[in-house]
């Protein structure tokens, strides 16, 4: 951080020097900068808000006229979608559905990467490099490889077309990731920490659970946040491996995108409701959620 | 090491081995397998099913629309990240730009589909890419006043080349022309004056152009009734020889006066008069549908590229930067000399994320693509979706997709595990 305080002192420095002329041009720029910039960030924006306002008013209306009109007739505005949506039960089930797939997909990818990462981190056994590349060359495959063969195993295995399914193959495919993650967290804690938990009469399990899972916190939580998003977000798999009769929300509103214009204050609503607990994840753990996505750059 | 039994080992592998074994490393070989069989799964056909895939029209058309996204959507993303890291350092702010851009990425594809299946919907009136794109549009080339205006059958104005009208006779200064028309939409004139017969002036051609219509019944067809409106803003041209020699353009009350020079010309009142309303891009249509799509991944991605970009741009020295300035190189110059050759390692990750990322691209273009022009829009998921589940499927050539799709992303893997090694060589 120091570099960084000393660093506007420099510019200030270098500023001072500079003729008059070189300063308004300056001034100029900065100021186009920040309207192009804002201009930037409307237009950014302007997709959400404008499905935010769909949704918020009435189907006719949405016919007729674009979302900006709600600026000149305020009065449109209404939760009628949204009160057409929680009468939807279908619909409403399938936020639960949602639900209960990405949570145990999120833990068990968790759990399972954690005890997989902490052996590639620090236990002994044949081959173990060799092992751990193979892992990370699984990162990049495309689950669209793996979609006919689980389904026929799956179908063999009567898990075809349920909740079990979907969970089991995003906790596979999460944990690539999962894994490569935490095992360079986890090769970050100093030896005398783990050497001295063992020496105090720590079994392994003891070991993991009261050390190396407290101390993988950071790791864990830009994991965690990483696959609840993948896995809420994720239509494909659940196309294909969710029960059809109780889809996750993805799946129930794609059902309805054929008939866009007769489904479209359903399909505003619901996407929007759909979004609101990735933003609100999203808000609430930036940090973790940015370091994720750097991990996860080779994902 | 802390000296422990491997068996310990075995067992804190296990589940995750298992899982990985029997959902990934299995699938890629039964895919290999599979794809080497027909349809029903028992016939070996050897390779035909590769050679389906490049030769059937509908999967070339994802072959090539894949290319076209490779190509495209990972250089835009990325240079627009680029542009955003670079220039959102220099205001205070930049954290909250930073968050509005990189927001979508939290979203679903789903979500993000609907979303630009409202952005792009065709009616101006409704899509707001197309009432900025027609804003845009007829702020430049002004829309036609009358659209779907024409003439009577067998009056004096016919329809010449190209959708405008021509007087059948030559007119003649002093003499007021009458220049009826009918079908004009009610709500082009709205608020229009009372059309009025054009005075006779020596020497110069005049005329009136109105809505030879009355309200309510009544009136002589040619003739100015009481009560018809004028039709303001209608070019009327004086052609000879197929040449305009002179124009004028309608008073509010519908008469014109031309020049001398159109004394014994023929009148024509040109197509641009009557041109239906700039209707906006048909951005789902076959043609522009994957460029449109590709649009809303960008929407999606560049906030990755930024928000990595920016993470680099913060490893870079600033004296570096700063030592450039000083030598007396402009912003230009230090961003295209110094600052992008520091990135580069960074931008190459950025690409080939986005490249394998792309490459498995299906939710958006299943979402945003309306059925007519979902073929012009195939991408090879979307294929390898359609060709394994549903009805008439083929899981041999689905499977030939898969592990054309595995091929290429196989040398990102070795990439991957070359780097990794060297990184932990270099610990050691």
């Amino acid at each position: 951080m120091s570099t960084a305080r000393v660093t506007p002192t420099a510019n200030t420095v270098v500023r001072a020097e500079q003729s008059l002329p070189a300063r308004i041009a300056a001034r100029l720029g900065g100021g186009l900068l920040r309207v192009f910039l804002v201009v930037v960030g409307l237009f950014w924006l302007m997709p959400t808000v404008g499905l935010l306002l769909s949704s918020l008013r009435d189907k006719s209306d949405i016919a007729a006229s674009g979302w900006w009109q709600v600026f000149a007739h305020p009065a449109q505005l209404t939760t009628e979608s949204y009160s057409t949506l929680f009468a939807n039960d279908k619909v409403m089930q399938s936020l639960l559905t949602t639900a209960l797939i990405t949570v145990p997909a999120t833990v068990l990818v968790i759990l399972i990467g954690a005890l997989a990462g902490y052996a590639f981190a620090w236990l002994d056994f044949p081959g173990r490099d060799w092992w751990f590349m193979v892992v990370v060359g699984l990162l990049v495959v495309p689950v669209q490889v793996a979609l006919i063969p689980v389904a026929k195993l799956f179908n063999t295995l009567g898990i075809f077309e349920s909740t079990v399914g979907v969970v089991l193959f995003h906790t596979a495919f999460g944990l690539p990731f999962a894994v490569f993650l935490l095992r360079n967290f986890f090769a970050e804690i100093p030896r005398e920490l783990l050497e001295a938990a063992r020496l105090d009469g720590a079994g392994e399990l003891r070991l993991f659970t009261r050390v190396v899972l407290p101390l993988g916190g950071p790791a864990i939580a830009s994991l965690g946040i990483f696959q609840f998003l993948w896995v809420w977000n994720d239509m494909l798999v659940a196309l294909i491996f969710a029960d059809s009769g109780n889809p996750p929300i993805t799946v129930a509103l794609q059902q309805q995108v054929r008939q866009f214009g007769d489904n479209v204050d359903i399909l505003a609503s619901g996407a929007f409701l759909s979004m609101i607990v990735p933003l609100a994840v999203f808000f609430a753990f930036q940090r973790q959620f940015v370091s994720g996505v750097m991990a996860g750059a080779v994902k | 090491m802390l000296g422990t039994r491997p068996w310990i080992a075995a067992c804190f592998l296990l589940p995750a081995l298992a899982l990985l074994g029997a959902l990934v490393v299995y699938p890629i070989g039964y895919s290999l397998y599979r794809s080497l069989f027909d349809a029903s799964g028992d016939g070996f056909v050897g390779a035909d099913n590769y050679q389906e895939v490049f030769t059937d029209d509908r999967i070339r058309t994802a072959l090539r629309n894949n290319v076209v996204w490779v190509v495209v959507a990972p250089a835009v993303a990325t240079a627009l990240g680029l542009i955003f890291a670079v220039l959102t350092e220099r205001v205070r702010w930049g954290t909250a730009f930073k968050l509005v851009v990189f927001m979508p990425m939290a979203i679903s594809m789903l979500a993000a589909g609907i979303i630009f299946r409202l952005v792009y919907e065709q009616n101006p009136d409704r899509g707001v890419a197309n009432a900025v794109w027609v804003g845009i549009h007829d702020t430049f080339a002004a829309p036609a006043p009358y659209p779907g205006a024409r003439p009577r059958p067998n009056g004096d104005l016919t329809a010449s080349d190209g959708g405008s009208y021509t007087t059948r006779g030559a007119v003649r200064a002093g003499t007021a022309v009458a220049l009826p028309l009918v079908a004009v939409k009610p709500e082009d004139v709205g608020g229009a004056k009372e059309a009025i017969p054009a005075r006779d002036v020596a020497g110069k051609v005049t005329g009136t152009v109105w809505m030879d219509f009355t309200r309510g019944g009544g009136g002589t067809a040619g003739k100015i009734d009481a009560g018809e409106k004028a039709l303001a803003g209608v070019t009327v041209e004086a052609v000879k020889d197929g040449r305009a020699v002179a124009s004028a353009t309608t008073a509010g009350d519908g008469t014109f006066t031309l020049p001398p020079a159109a004394d014994g010309a023929r009148l024509r009142l040109p197509a641009a008069n009557f041109a239906a309303a700039y209707n906006g891009v048909d951005w789902l249509g076959p043609t522009l549908v994957t460029p449109s799509i590709i649009g809303a991944y960008i929407w999606m991605w560049a906030g990755f590229a930024m928000v990595l970009i920016a993470a680099g741009l913060a490893g870079v020295p600033r004296e570096l930067l700063e030592a450039a300035r000083v030598d007396g190189a402009n912003e230009w110059q230090v961003f295209r000399r110094v600052t992008v050759p520091l990135l580069a390692p960074v931008l190459a990750v950025v690409v080939v994320t986005l490249m394998i990322n792309v490459l498995k691209i299906f939710d958006l273009v299943y979402i945003i693509a309306p059925g007519s022009s979902l073929d012009n829009a195939n991408v090879l998921a979307l294929q390898l979706y359609q060709s394994s589940f549903g009805t008439n499927v083929n899981q041999g050539v689905g499977s030939a997709i898969a592990v054309l799709l595995l091929l290429l992303v196989l040398p990102v893997v070795v990439v991957n595990v070359r780097r990794i090694r060297r990184e932990k060589e270099g610990r050691r």
